[in-house]
């Protein structure tokens, strides 16, 4: 139990919907940037989105053979580590289950991998049954470079860290491997439902 | 990559309220007295819990300010206007008072002596906070690692730890060059405009002697910061970067 912060009365959102933030977070309507390092700039010509690691034969996409892909388009929440959530984001990519049709593996995990050397890893049952996808698009336009551009992987139901910026590919893997934040500390899965911050939470 | 694992789970706990310093009209430090704080490293930051009489809670991470060999915690904040943490934080809390925290955080955008240099800090307004921890400590243990440091402000009035940073300047080892982008008082020796190229080509070593370089500021200083060092042939892999504040 929390004592009293003296004097501290907090500023409610009026608007949000508690059940939609989870504990910890605060709303923003802004759309805050954090990244490691400098932001990467690849040219289309030369960017590829790979699926590699455990599997019979690896896949590869160039950036117009993922355009040709069905798209979808998607609103949701996207929650912060540092505390911000932003809700009723719009985004349009390709559903990481189009990718992975066809593909046999025995992995259970993936790692996703992004130019500027930054990874993360997830549980791969967390990247199928439409819970994420190669996003290109923010709100209609294209995805801005600082927020990931010209793709970044999207996976609302964790704490975006996980929803890879740059990200050039998956690799899957039957044991899991901390990736950049998770070997740093952060948690491994993320939830932000059960404030999954960082290890131990 | 160095990788140093946080060791253990982060528990809450309450710290007392030593001492509270204004620096600037917007910022404060706040000299806090954990009672079971295992030590950080320069250039981490902790979260920080308040909680309201009805249970409701916020919060918010912090940089800490402070080297780990100071006597207290100390974390330096700024006043966001439409904030709702900070402004309790710069105004509201007192001597005496317990905050409640957790940390340290953060294993990436942190100096310690085995990571070597040349060190290039890059500082955007309150984005010098953990970057000064990073000088405190290169002094506490009498680093030969050398060091410059450019602060981007807006007037001298905004510039925190002002007379500690000119001071730190010393022989060789230590440069502080300042740019102030909206207000310059008469006489004013250092730079004048926001950092652009030919600026940073000025101050930064050249890219050849592989500066390990940190910049902290907000998002749109940081991205032209570290954009313009890649352009000058710095390694992007040698440059870290800590952002905040609205895009």
């Amino acid at each position: 139990m929390s004592p009293i912060s003296r004097g501290f009365h907090g500023r409610r959102e009026p608007d949000a919907e508690p059940s939609r933030v989870p504990p910890g977070q605060y709303v923003t309507d802004d759309f805050p940037v954090l990244s490691a390092g400098p932001t990467p700039h690849t040219s289309l010509d030369m960017w590829t989105f790979s699926i590699v690691g455990a599997v019979d034969e690896p896949k590869s996409w160039t950036w117009k053979e993922l355009q040709s892909l069905p798209q979808e388009t998607v609103t949701v929440d996207i929650h912060c580590v540092t505390k911000w959530s932003k809700l009723d984001t719009t985004w349009t990519g390709i559903s990481v289950d189009t990718l992975l049709d066809g593909i046999e593996t025995s992995a259970a995990y993936v790692l996703a991998f992004s130019d500027g050397g930054y990874t993360t890893n997830l549980p791969l049952e967390d990247v199928q049954g439409g819970k994420a996808w190669i996003a290109h698009g923010f709100g209609g336009e294209p995805l801005d470079p600082e927020h990931g551009g010209p793709a970044r992987l999207l996976v609302p139901h964790l704490y975006f860290w996980k929803s890879a910026k740059w990200v050039r590919g998956l690799e899957l893997r039957e044991e899991d491997e901390p990736g950049f934040w998770e070997g740093y500390g952060y948690h491994n899965y993320g939830d932000p439902w059960k404030e999954q911050r960082y290890a131990g939470d | 990559m160095e990788r140093t694992a946080l060791r253990g789970r982060l528990t809450w706990q309450l710290a007392s309220v030593v001492e509270l310093v204004p620096e600037t009209a917007r910022t404060r430090s706040i000299a806090l007295d954990p009672p079971d704080w295992p030590g950080h490293r320069a250039g981490q930051h902790v979260d920080v819990r308040l909680t309201a009489d009805d249970g409701y809670q916020a919060q918010r991470s912090y940089s800490i300010a402070s080297a780990p060999e100071d006597e207290h915690l100390v974390l330096t904040v700024e006043r966001l206007d439409d904030g709702e943490v900070s402004p309790y934080l710069v105004d509201e809390l007192r001597g005496g008072d317990e905050l409640e925290l957790r940390g340290p955080i953060g294993g990436y955008f942190l100096w310690e002596e085995s990571l070597g240099g040349p060190l290039l800090l890059v500082a955007g307004g309150s984005g010098v906070v953990p970057l000064r921890a990073i000088v405190r400590h290169h002094r506490a243990i009498e680093s030969r690692v050398p060091l410059r440091l450019l602060y981007s402000a807006r007037t001298l009035d905004e510039v925190i730890y002002r007379d500690e940073l000119t001071k730190a300047e010393s022989g060789d080892e230590v440069h502080v060059r300042f740019t102030l982008t909206r207000e310059q008082p008469e006489g004013w020796q250092g730079y004048a405009r926001r950092i652009d190229r030919e600026l940073l080509a000025d101050v930064a070593w050249p890219a050849d002697e592989r500066p390990l370089v940190y910049i902290c500021g907000p998002t749109g200083f940081v991205e032209t910061a570290a954009d313009i060092l890649v352009s000058l042939g710095h390694d992007a892999a040698r440059i870290r970067t800590e952002r905040f504040g609205p895009t």
